[in-house]
């Protein structure tokens, strides 16, 4: 049993270490995950609140009141001019609490939000100068409305990657694509037919979690449905497109899934999915700023949490197609038939 | 007969071996051309180089003497030696796809008759026996009614009764005017289907021409056979004898003459058969090795 065991672990192995590209992804792979921890988690601990605040200084003077002295909050400095645009961040969830030291001194936190709850009463435990509650104008905006455009959108993500990225290459190793390539099809025809296909998968199981959730537990829809189908399409093959970039060249399973990984934990991460990126470090948010998915996902919260129109998300629009371009030109481009 | 395909200088070097050495023979319309040789030969690398699908390192494949482009992408049929299938499809479905990616198309139905696939059509491709889908895989090749159809070994791994019903098949794909590229590692059945074959060794051609001719060319003589145990060779046997496994062999011109000799010797004949030359012992001529070793 021992030696049928060992021989067979061996032969793994032996596969493994010789399948090159496999190989180099395992090595490189804990570098990046190492260099991902160290910018994520490196420096300060990571903070559970993010708090706004109006006239103590840039940065936050922690003198001006004993509340800025709490840790884990991560309190940030905004000019007095910005206050109403904070309001609103903060009644979207973007933001925790907002303080105005000014006169009269005042803070806002959403009705709605566990951590505003939390950082009120911290606030009325500190001590010092009180302040007055500010009211956020408008209907209150739950948590899960906040969530829930970036749960669809993270499902999407995953399905339009793994959808095609996996399967193409799967294609490629079985040979079928090399007997596609024995006839008339082109690489941009193949590779819309897998689009179009995975296009409509993602747009069927979508609109059923839609549905599904608003059913049961109901949620908030301020916009055009319309616009947000549109924007949910665009973003759709804008990710389907990124997945092909990965299965227009890569022959084995297993670095397609190490690289679809590698994209698909940072966007995760870092598209707004779970937390909002404000007040982040601005690099991070320009990183932000390459995945379809933080288009997507802003885009369709505007649209679902403030009935944002076409001239609104225009800039999320233009952002998802092209990108979609970009991405299946570079796939047509470097698309390979075989897999030697 | 004019040439349809030629092939020119034709060089394949993979990192450390050279597949294919430098070949260059010339396909006429209308003809079955066989290229045989033993696994490793470099059959299926020069198939694949005509075919469109593999680039030459160096060398020319000329398609009605221009280069592959759409034309022959549209006219050529080809039958990979494995193919994969999409899966989860039927027989059916399969076909209509390859059939919907071509401009010029055959008719389906006739297709479907002449490869016997009629009661197939509902079944999931991936449960097909070796020879239904090797039946498949012709009727793929077939989809746009082509001009020159590639096999690449199409009948390797069939039994003996599938590859003589895939072997009429071929031979009504050439009654209907198409020229046939075959590589086979079978010389029976290159000597039954090709009009003319070039035998492939180490990446060469080593022979080109008509079976009958290249047979006729080498050897003059017939094949006497005697099983080991009837027969126990003197010391000074005058005749060629030939050590084949379970047999002795005897070449000879001259039949009477062996006969006498091998009776002489002391040899039963009770089980000797005699036989033509083949293209088996053509190639052991040509190259001192077994063809299927």
């Amino acid at each position: 049993m021992l030696r049928r065991y060992l021989a067979l672990t061996h032969a793994r192995n032996m596969e493994f270490l010789r399948d090159r590209a496999s190989l180099g992804w395992n090595l490189l792979f804990p570098l990046v995950m190492v260099a991902g921890l160290a910018i994520i988690f490196g420096g300060p601990p990571r903070a559970l609140f993010k708090v706004a605040v109006i006239g103590a200084g840039e940065p936050v003077e922690t003198s001006a009141h004993p509340f800025l002295a709490t840790r884990y909050a991560e309190f940030y400095s905004l000019p007095a001019d910005q206050r109403d645009a904070a309001v609103a961040k903060v009644g979207r969830h973007r933001l925790d609490m907002l303080l105005d030291l000014g006169t009269p001194p005042r803070y806002w936190i959403n009705p709605e939000s566990p951590k505003g709850y939390v950082l009120e009463r911290l606030l009325k435990a500190a001590g010092g100068p009180s302040l007055e509650h500010g009211a956020v104008p408008g209907r209150p905006i739950r948590y899960i409305d906040f969530l829930l455009p970036g749960i669809l959108g993270m499902n999407m993500m995953f399905s339009c990657l793994w959808g095609v990225g996996y399967v193409v290459v799967r294609y490629r190793k079985s040979g079928f694509l090399k007997r596609l390539n024995a006839t008339p099809v082109r690489p941009i025809e193949f590779i819309l037919a897998q689009l179009t296909s995975r296009l409509l998968l993602i747009m069927a199981i979508t609109l059923v979690v839609y549905v599904g959730t608003d059913w049961v537990i109901g949620f908030r829809m301020e916009g055009s449905h319309a616009l947000l189908a549109l924007v949910t399409t665009l973003g759709a093959l804008a990710m389907i497109a990124m997945g092909f970039v990965v299965a227009a060249f890569v022959t084995s399973e297993e670095l397609a899934g190490g690289i679809l990984n590698l994209l698909s934990w940072p966007m995760m991460l870092l598209s707004g999915v779970w937390f909002s990126m404000e007040g982040s470090q601005p690099w991070l948010q320009q990183l932000a700023d390459i995945f379809p998915l933080t288009h997507l996902v802003g885009a369709a919260r505007a649209i679902m949490l403030d009935g944002a129109g076409v001239r609104e998300v225009a800039p999320q629009l233009l952002t998802l197609s092209a990108m979609t371009v970009v991405f299946l030109a570079i796939g047509a481009r470097i698309f390979r038939w075989r897999a030697d | 007969m004019s040439a349809i395909l030629e092939v020119r200088n034709l060089i394949k070097e993979y990192p450390g071996v050279q597949a294919v050495a430098g070949v260059s023979f010339s396909v006429a319309a209308g003809t079955c051309f066989g290229l045989l040789g033993p696994n490793g030969a470099g059959k299926t690398t020069t198939v694949e180089m005509m075919e469109g699908i593999c680039r030459p390192t160096a060398g020319q494949v000329l398609y009605r003497g221009e280069g592959q482009g759409a034309q022959f992408r549209a006219e050529a049929g080809i039958q990979f030696q494995s193919t994969a299938l999409q899966d989860f499809l039927t027989v059916r479905e399969t076909l209509v796809l390859f059939h919907r990616l071509y401009p010029r198309q055959a008719d389906l139905e006739t297709l479907i008759d002449l490869c016997q696939l009629r009661d197939l059509l509902e079944r999931d491709n991936r449960k097909l026996s070796g020879g239904q889908r090797q039946r498949l895989l012709l009727a793929i090749a077939l989809v746009n009614d082509p001009d020159i159809v590639f096999l690449d070994e199409p009948t390797t791994g069939l039994d003996p009764q599938a590859r003589r019903s895939f072997w009429k098949l071929v031979q009504d794909i050439k009654a209907q005017g198409k020229t046939i590229l075959l590589t086979t590692h079978y010389m029976e059945e290159a000597y039954v289907l090709c009009d003319e074959i070039a035998i492939m060794d180490r990446g060469r051609i080593i022979a080109q021409g008509s079976p009958a001719a290249l047979l006729a060319a080498h050897f003059e003589d017939v094949i006497l056979t005697v099983p080991k145990a009837d027969f126990q060779p003197p010391a000074q046997f005058d005749q060629a004898l030939l050590d084949a496994g379970e047999l002795w062999e005897v070449s000879t011109r001259d039949i009477p003459a062996a006969l006498r000799a091998l009776d002489q010797a002391g040899a039963s004949l009770r089980r000797l058969r005699i036989r033509e030359r083949t293209l088996e012992d053509l190639f052991l001529e040509l190259t001192g090795r077994e063809l299927r070793a």
